[in-house]
């Protein structure tokens, strides 16, 4: 496949949509598919049927619109109408005003906001493509960029290009995408290979299974970008076995991709090979931080090991490894394509682009959402995620994931950047966003994340294994009344112990729940310690009073 | 001894006794001519050794023998700590939980079962009166009440038991390191 | 290729090749670092974090068993942060079995017990979690009591690297962590394993022992092992 028969392909492709005068994308993201969207298109391709109009309207399977609360959505274009909450039964007159004024009742003018403030860059094709098909993606200019760096580019110039964007690590950690590409691609080997992390786990994310569900090409596109960036001939995709529906369009993606001659050997004519495996992780959390990723690859126990040395020096097998998170790879294609210039246009100082947040929690309009940089958490919440529900007020928001920390109402106007979440105790993460309101006990939601982090701690290390055990109990004391003030002095002993002793990033990482709760919402804590009281009446302190009396 | 006649500068002391084997008392015991000794400085005021019932209302330095293990010993040891000014934890059983404390694991019902049902006593049942009720898990005394000196060891030595006490008894810290540890 | 390199530990100008850890550099130089998951011999997995130091420039702690030195490194092996970390990390191995070392075989010769010693601790402040643990006496030689095991994997490692065998390995995650026999099985109906003892020699607590042996009797020598690996080599080696 060279660039002129990638272009017959996109232009054949457009030819092929411009033929309909309407095209209905039913999204068939996780989120609408559980509301029965599958069951949407079924009626509205059988409504197509009846009425004949096969040839003039097409029903297709689009990706993931975002407000997950709302579905099962359509989009009807070319007119950019969005219905919400699309019933089967809706299928007639959908079909039937398609050339009149969009039907009211299936739009929700409240909803505006959502996506009106939102700065879309990996998700700007959402809902009208077909993630099954190379053909739309190659049609929404696909894989131009791939081709373009094979034969335009040499591999420093890819990589100057990345560092020039100034994309950073996605995964959590905000690392220069830049500088891990350039230090794998200057590793001396004759094998490389190039890993896309999709081992997401936190609590309440799902940014990077949307992405692997709707862009698996764009994934591909970026790895491959990448593969050649540093010299790699191998990759692998690591995905949870719990995203069924990513691992099926990854793999389906992959042999498309192949086929197309964009994968494999001598991708584009030129004499760069790649080849791209997709491995399932078994479930366990920790097969996210990227050395119990590489243990999980190459068939042992995932657990992590002491860094250095770094992947980018040995990784899977022993060789340079370059890792990178599902977001990230997401972004290559659109920066090499556009250059560094545009996306430097986007974000702040030292955090450039767009970051996807998964908005869950006492939010009215949760789902997925993908923002500048430099946005404030308030635009966030009240504007995109339409404030809280039931008037209620706003008390915390965490990002990060079981490392992250929660953040009260005086930070809602930082920015979100990776600093100035850091300066506020918690950290960009990989993009997992829960917001609570005055009904939330902070104690409770330290427990419930260090119970996560006490569960999935791999029992390597000790600091992690029995520390975040201690910890979860003396959490649950706390919540049952049953504390003293000498507990909490251990639980803050212990927090600092774990944070510094610990070996990877989940035992690190497992303090900072405690510890930005107990920095802003300490009075929450003795509460519950000394007045043996919950002031938002989540714990049940009344009745483990009674037992322990 | 009579506790009227104690001199100022005699320091009053105590000596119980919770789930243990009591081989700590018999190390206590085996200080021999060097009791004598202490006698000048110390007066044992309470002690499964002495006759007195009722715990004094104040006490210089009380050594715990033993784990918390049932409801009465958790009575006892809250009662010594608030009349004690020091409070000893000697030997494994009151520092560790030790060897009472091997049940935990397999929890109160399946060790009343198989002490008082299996065992072919000649009327099998658990008793319900007079035997103090067991606790949910033996624990060590400073997991109960705050606890100001460890003396580990099973038992302790005479040799580290008299180190203890001496330097307790002058108002120092008694660094143990090297002279005892668990198990020893 | 590997060079020669000077540093500093705890002030004290040193030399090593840059393939050494700051472990061997320390040890040839009869600077202390305490250490539970290592042992001379095998292979480093830096699991037990009580070997680890301070480094200049560095705001993390790095364990010395696995870092291997660098030219101008200045370490610091003792502080007082690192010696209350270091009491907490015992305290918690103490806390997370079922240790009682007053019946125990190994008891006076137990790298566990000696390192409570070494770090100075004499009680245990964090809640004991009195786990329910397997005992496995199913082996006509040796058995393995889980309660006294602290996850340190030197059987995992011994069996796997010098014997060859692979009998033991982990299972569960975080405190549900437990070591086991091939497919978790009882130790006697091993297929793999070649009764060599090894697994026992190498363990630092009473958690593996030879059956019959009284406490006195079943003291332990891993001493064998360095020379093991070095026999092996030099024949590797024209």
């Amino acid at each position: 496949m060279n660039t002129e028969e990638l272009h017959q392909i996109a232009i054949d492709e457009q030819t092929r949509q411009r033929q309909y005068k309407h095209r209905l994308f039913v999204c068939m993201g996780t989120g609408c598919l559980a509301a029965h969207s599958d069951q949407v298109k079924q009626s509205l391709e059988a409504e197509v049927e009846r009425r004949e109009l096969k040839g003039q309207c097409q029903i297709a399977s689009g990706g993931c619109q975002g407000l997950c609360v709302a579905g099962p959505m359509v989009t009807v274009e070319p007119q950019g109408t969005l219905y919400q909450h699309v019933q089967p039964q809706d299928a007639a007159e959908v079909i039937e005003t398609l050339d009149q004024s969009p039907i009211e009742r299936l739009q929700d003018r409240t909803t505006e906001s959502f996506f009106q403030r939102q700065t879309k860059v990996v998700l700007n094709l959402a809902g009208r493509v077909d993630p099954e098909r190379i053909e739309d993606y190659i049609a929404a200019d696909g894989y131009s960029a791939l081709l373009k760096a094979l034969t335009e580019m040499t591999p420093a110039e890819v990589i100057e290009q990345i560092t020039a964007s100034g994309l950073r690590g996605r995964g959590g950690a905000g690392y220069p995408a830049g500088l891990k590409w350039s230090t794998v691609g200057k590793a001396r080997s004759e094998h490389k290979y190039v890993i896309c992390n999709g081992d997401e786990g936190d609590p309440g994310a799902f940014m990077d299974r949307s992405v692997m569900e709707d862009y698996p090409h764009r994934i591909i596109e970026g790895m491959a970008i990448a593969a050649y960036a540093v010299g790699a001939d191998n990759g692998y995709i690591y995905v949870r076995a719990e995203y069924p529906l990513a691992v099926k369009r990854l793999g389906l993606a992959i042999r498309q991709a192949q086929k197309h001659g964009l994968l494999g050997n001598n991708i584009g004519g030129t004499s760069f090979n790649f080849h791209l495996e997709i491995r399932m992780g078994a479930g366990a959390f920790v097969c996210g931080e990227e050395t119990a990723l590489i243990a999980s690859i190459e068939g042992g126990r995932g657990v992590p090991r002491p860094r250095p040395p770094y992947p980018a020096a040995s990784g899977v097998f022993g060789q340079p490894t370059l890792i990178n998170n599902v977001e990230t790879f997401a972004n290559v294609a659109q920066i090499i394509a556009r250059g560094s210039d545009w996306f430097t246009g986007i974000g702040t100082e030292k955090s450039k682009g767009t970051k996807i947040f998964a908005l869950t929690g006492k939010i009215n309009n949760s789902g997925l959402i993908e923002v500048p940089m430099g946005i404030t958490l308030r635009e966030i919440i009240y504007d995109i995620g339409g404030g809280i529900p039931n008037d209620r007020s706003f008390k915390a928001v965490q990002t990060g994931g079981p490392s992250g920390g929660c953040m009260p109402t005086e930070y809602l106007d930082i920015v979100v950047d990776y600093e100035s979440l850091q300066k506020a105790g918690s950290h960009m993460g990989s993009g997992g966003m829960i917001v609570m309101d005055e009904t939330s006990c902070m104690v409770d939601v330290a427990k419930y994340f260090m119970e996560f982090c006490m569960t999935e701690s791999c029992g390597k290390c000790v600091p992690c294994r029995v520390g975040t055990a201690q910890m979860y109990d003396l959490l649950n004391k706390i919540t049952h009344g049953e504390a003293t003030l000498d507990d909490l002095a251990m639980l803050e002993k212990l927090c600092g112990m774990v944070r510094a002793t610990s070996l990877c990033g989940l035992g690190q990482g497992a303090p900072i729940p405690v510890l930005s709760t107990l920095r802003y919402f300490r009075d929450e804590y003795l509460a519950h310690i000394v007045d043996k009281h919950c002031p938002a009446g989540v714990c049940n302190i009344t009745a483990a009073e009674r037992t322990t009396a | 001894m009579n506790d009227t006649h104690a001199s100022t500068a005699k320091k009053s002391m105590a000596t119980i006794w919770l789930d243990g084997c009591s081989g700590c008392h018999m190390s206590f015991l085996d200080l021999d001519e060097r009791l004598l000794e202490l006698t000048a400085q110390m007066e044992l005021v309470y002690s499964p050794l002495v006759d007195r019932k009722d715990f004094p209302e104040h006490v210089d330095i009380t050594l715990v023998e033993g784990s918390v293990s049932s409801e009465e010993d958790l009575h006892k040891i809250r009662l010594v700590r608030a009349h004690t000014q020091t409070l000893v934890s000697l030997g494994d059983c009151a520092v560790t939980g030790n060897v009472p404390s091997l049940r935990n694991p397999i929890g109160v019902a399946a060790i009343e079962q198989r002490a008082y049902l299996e065992s072919g006593l000649l009327h099998p049942a658990i008793p319900d009166q007079v035997v103090p009720k067991l606790l949910p898990f033996v624990r060590p005394v400073h997991a109960v009440v705050k606890v100001d000196l460890y003396v580990p060891g099973c038992p302790p030595s005479a040799d580290t038991i008299y180190y203890a006490l001496t330097e307790v008894l002058a108002g120092r810290t008694p660094d143990l390191s090297d002279r005892t540890r668990f198990g020893k | 290729m590997t060079n020669v390199v000077t540093l500093k530990i705890n002030d004290r100008d040193v030399s090593g090749r840059d393939d050494e850890t700051i472990l061997e550099i320390a040890r040839q130089n009869a600077i202390f670092i305490p250490t539970l998951c290592h042992l001379d011999g095998l292979g480093d997995i830096g699991a037990c974090r009580l070997c680890l130091v301070e480094i200049k420039g560095n705001n993390k702690l790095l364990p010395a068993c696995v870092v291997v030195v660098q030219e101008g490194m200045e370490i610091l092996t003792d502080s007082p942060r690192l010696a209350e970390y270091r009491q907490m990390i015992v305290q918690m191995l103490f806390a997370e079995g079922n240790h009682v070392c007053s019946v125990c075989v190994s008891n006076g010769h137990c790298e566990l017990q000696d390192m409570a010693h070494t770090v100075q601790i004499d009680h245990i402040d964090l809640a004991y979690q009195y786990p329910k643990r397997e005992v496995d006496a199913s082996h006509n030689l040796f058995s393995l009591d889980r309660n006294r095991c602290i996850l340190c994997t030197r059987c995992v490692r011994v069996c796997d690297e010098i014997e060859g065998v692979h009998t033991w390995d982990l299972m569960g995650r975080g405190i549900q962590s437990q070591v086991i026999i091939d497919m978790n099985q009882p130790w006697g109906t091993s297929d793999t394993c070649t009764s060599c003892g090894k697994c026992v020699q190498v363990c630092p607590t009473g958690a593996l022992f030879e059956k019959g042996k009284a406490v006195a009797e079943m003291t332990k020598n891993p001493a064998f092992l360095p020379y093991l690996v070095s026999m092996r080599e030099s024949k590797k080696s024209p």
